[in-house]
């Protein structure tokens, strides 16, 4: 590049703000907690992440799921932040809110969707236990995997799954994530 | 069925990615006063189209493309109406100090006939190749050589640059 085209690549100073955009399909935020960062996101009113996983791989998987107009909008998750935060403060039980499974596959879907009711705030049930409650049996590996791969933790409370022995045997956000979730609910 | 569908990035990943490009194409091209406009107008139709998209190669041109299109729009709005003034250069807001490095570079581009001024700031400041210019300004490649040949000739008379 000669002089003149190196001075024309600098005809600007880089400078101006970035845009501002109307409602994405999905907006999302980074949360952090107690327990570390979540990554929050919402769709058409819907919570379909409260996860541990990076933004990067997050927001990439939103993006196939659901739709690619994925934006970094806080605003969109004040509830569900406010309702997280009154939870890991002991003052909140349960989660008023709308969820949207679609980053889980139907397995998951059938293991995740209605674990608020097969747990309760401050006991734990185990891999098994829930594997006969939802008519598979032999497939406490599968659910226990299932679990582990829940896009709405803490909010579909899958800390409360524990192994057999009383183990706590894994958890997205760390096993001393786990252990400070299932603390906290049974002081409260 | 559900049909093939591209795998688009986030739209988030081409914000953070290319919004200081396409907040200087816009100044560069529309001036410092309705730069920001034209920036923030590119993005908007950016976001809507985006769903659309059929395929995910080549997103930083894409978007260059939308802002070159947003300017244009804006200056054929402005435009005098008469036709005795199409040939005129449209003068665009003048320099602010701090924020123009380049001041008698900018006056002189401001002074080129409007395609050959689109087509050296699309490459320059948009770093884009041939391809990305003449997909901007709806011409083939061979075209754009011509018009940024064309201009940095100019350029060089006015500013006394000797031929390198």
């Amino acid at each position: 590049m000669n002089d003149l085209e190196s001075r024309l690549s600098r005809l600007t100073s880089a400078s101006g703000r970035p845009p501002v955009l109307p409602a994405a399909d999905v907006s999302y935020a980074l949360h952090d907690t107690q327990i570390g960062t979540l990554l929050l996101a919402t769709a058409a009113g819907r919570v379909v992440a409260s996860s541990f996983g990076d933004e990067e791989t997050m927001t990439t998987r939103l993006a196939r799921a659901i739709s690619p107009r994925v934006l970094r909008q806080p605003a969109a998750l004040d509830d569900l932040r406010r309702q997280l935060d009154e939870y890991l403060d002991g003052r909140r039980h349960e989660f008023d809110l709308e969820v949207d499974l679609a980053l889980a596959t139907p397995f998951q879907r059938l293991v995740l969707s209605d674990l608020p009711s097969h747990t309760s705030y401050g006991r734990t049930t185990t891999y098994g236990r829930l594997a006969g409650e939802i008519d598979r049996p032999k497939a406490a590996r599968a659910v226990g995997t299932a679990l582990g791969a829940n896009p709405l933790c803490v909010v579909l409370p899958c800390h409360r799954v524990i192994g057999a022995s009383g183990a706590l045997t894994g958890y997205a956000g760390g096993l001393d994530a786990k252990r400070f979730l299932l603390n906290l609910e049974s002081k409260s | 069925m559900v049909s093939e569908r591209v795998s688009l990035p986030p739209f988030q990943a081409l914000v953070d990615e290319h919004w200081r490009d396409v907040a200087r194409l816009a100044r560069a091209l529309a001036g410092p006063v309705d730069g920001d406009d034209v920036a923030q107008r590119a993005w908007e139709k950016a976001f809507a189209a985006y769903p659309n998209l059929t395929s995910a190669k080549n997103l930083r041109s894409w978007l260059l493309t939308i802002t070159s299109r947003c300017a244009t729009d804006l200056h054929r709005a402005r435009r005098p109406q008469s036709p005795l003034d199409e040939s005129l250069p449209v003068a665009v807001d003048g320099p602010e100090s701090a924020e123009w490095p380049d001041p008698d570079l900018w006056q002189a581009v401001n002074e080129l006939p409007e395609r050959q001024r689109f087509a050296v700031t699309l490459k320059y400041v948009g770093d884009l190749d041939h391809h990305g210019v003449a997909a901007a300004l709806d011409t083939t490649p061979a075209a754009s050589r011509r018009l940024v040949s064309d201009a940095l000739a100019t350029l060089r008379n006015k500013l006394g640059v000797d031929h390198e």
